[in-house]
């Protein structure tokens, strides 16, 4: 679904990002990319949304090189893809049920499925007494439960997670572990980054380690290793 | 699908209009300041533009012809005059008609109506007063007096003098001044309605920086350019229509205090009458700059964060 091929990013400064990196993603699969800080986890989910270009190789999503499209497509390539981040980014002037529409919005949706699915994917991830809270009413799991939301309310192919749980306690670090799994077992591939041990051993599935912008570990069953 | 975007875009906007007061707030009062700038340079303009034709009306070139000028030779040359493109309009004034304009003035003046009553016929000439176009355009009136074209039919002068010569150090000063002064009044809009706009502008790229992220999380979620940038420039064409409304307020007391002085010292033109005659126009002018300033300020600055 997701193919990697040596993809090596060198930044202006000529730090190097990512070296020769390969590797491929099946449908429904969930990976969990681990590695210090600055070893080339974002750079890499970056490529795939296409906000980044590759120096050298290519990213394949399913059988389209993302960076071979044009910059009017590369919206419909990302409404394929979920997203959620470290520090939530969302709209800060949108209620809860706001910004999840704008996602149904941008993927152009009716208003009556507008209507139906954000009440529903917000009591999915128990904040359906939320609904009209503002991101700065709500805390730091509430609005990560927010995001997950409404990265997944457009059903889309892939969910990209970086760092979901960095800015969470234990308790909604693994509530959000919780939703993760339960949207993959659903039918959606899932590509979290993370360096916390716990989650990894949480998740229990495939992890791929990176180390100054190079693979250095690809396991099936893989465990935190740094 | 079209309706509905439109529809989602344009309630998005107004939405975002009054989440975000203060910065709603901010970018009306620049660009409130802007049209009042707008404003006060057409009233202005119009003032000086009045000014100026008012100063060009009393200027003129009168021909005087010798006593014994035959009335047909006159009229004659009054046509010809006429005929002459530089030429707005030509007056006749008749040796009667000349002497009963000077008993007119003069009906205070015993002495010099006695003077004139001794002399026992009429010594004041017959005169075509000729207005230009354009002051600048007196010099070639006053050569095709001094040409051929002049004379009587019978190949003799008829023209005594034409005071364009003892005028023409002034009238030069007149077309000057008057040049300069439209010129200068043009550059000065110029620069001001630069300035504002580039004030203006500047305001609202600012709000718009302010929204950055928001932008990048749009662009994240798969919204199109023109979904993201939608909303930002109805609340650019908000700023520009609520400014226009307030700027058109404001101006009703500002020429109702100024318009007596502006009749009595200026052009003798009441700003305040002439407001309300030309209000529909004044009215499009203003709000339709408005919009253009607030919705093509959104466009552009909303274009710099829209590159992938």
């Amino acid at each position: 679904m997701i193919y990697f091929d040596k993809v090596t990013k060198i930044y202006s400064d000529d730090s190097v990002a990512l070296k020769d990196v390969s590797f491929t993603v099946e449908p429904k699969e969930f990976i969990s990319i681990v590695g210090h800080s600055g070893a080339g986890k974002t750079t890499l989910l970056k490529m795939l949304l296409a906000e980044e270009r590759p120096t050298s190789g290519s990213v394949f999503f399913e059988s389209t090189d993302v960076h071979s499209l044009r910059k009017s497509k590369i919206n419909k390539l990302r409404r394929r893809i979920g997203t959620v981040f470290q520090d939530f980014k969302l709209i800060p002037n949108k209620t809860a049920y706001e910004n999840i529409a704008f996602a149904m919005e941008a993927a152009g949706k009716t208003d009556d499925e507008i209507e139906a699915d954000v009440p529903h994917v917000l009591n999915l991830v128990d904040l359906g007494k939320k609904i009209w809270s503002f991101p700065h009413e709500l805390s730091g799991g509430e609005k990560q439960r927010v995001a997950i939301a409404r990265a997944i309310v457009t059903q889309p192919d892939v969910l990209i997670a970086d760092e979901p749980t960095g800015n969470l306690d234990p308790v909604n670090t693994f509530e959000i572990v919780r939703i993760l799994k339960k949207v993959n077992d659903l039918g959606t591939t899932v590509i979290l980054t993370t360096h916390n041990k716990g989650v990894i051993d949480a998740v229990g599935k495939r992890v791929i380690t990176l180390e100054g912008g190079k693979i250095i570990k690809d396991d099936k069953h893989g465990k935190y290793i740094l | 699908m079209l309706w509905t975007n439109t529809k989602r875009i344009v309630r998005t906007g107004f939405i975002n209009f009054w989440r975000n007061g203060f910065v709603s707030l901010a970018s009306i009062v620049v660009v409130t300041m802007s049209l009042v700038v707008f404003a006060s340079l057409i009233f202005f303009n119009i003032l000086m533009t009045e000014y100026v034709n008012q100063v060009k009306e009393k200027v003129d070139v009168n021909v005087y012809f010798t006593v014994s000028a035959p009335v047909e030779d006159i009229l004659t040359l009054k046509r010809s005059l006429e005929g002459l493109p530089e030429v707005a309009n030509v007056e006749y004034v008749s040796r009667d008609e000349a002497l009963a304009r000077f008993k007119e003035k003069h009906a205070d003046d015993a002495l010099t109506l006695q003077g004139l009553q001794e002399l026992q016929e009429n010594p004041l000439p017959a005169v075509l007063n000729v207005k230009a176009k354009e002051p600048s355009q007196y010099g070639s009136v006053a050569k095709f007096l001094e040409s051929k074209n002049a004379l009587g039919r019978d190949g003799t002068a008829i023209v005594e003098s034409v005071n364009y010569n003892k005028n023409k150090i002034i009238i030069d000063k007149l077309v000057k001044i008057i040049d300069m002064s439209e010129k200068l009044g043009l550059g000065l809009s110029l620069i001001l309605v630069f300035v504002s706009i580039v004030i203006t502008f500047n305001t609202i790229r600012l709000v718009i920086y302010s929204a950055r992220e928001e932008i990048s999380v749009m662009r994240l979620v798969g919204a199109s350019n023109k979904y993201i940038r939608g909303p930002f420039v109805v609340a650019g064409v908000m700023y520009g229509v609520i400014s226009a409304l307030i700027t058109l307020a404001l101006f009703y007391p500002i020429t109702f205090y100024i318009g007596e002085f502006t009749r009595n010292f200026g052009a003798g033109v009441n700003l305040l009458h002439y407001y309300a005659i030309n209000f529909g126009q004044i009215f499009l002018i203003i709000i339709s700059s408005g919009i253009l300033l607030g919705a093509i300020s959104s466009y552009l600055a909303v274009r710099r964060y829209l590159n992938v």
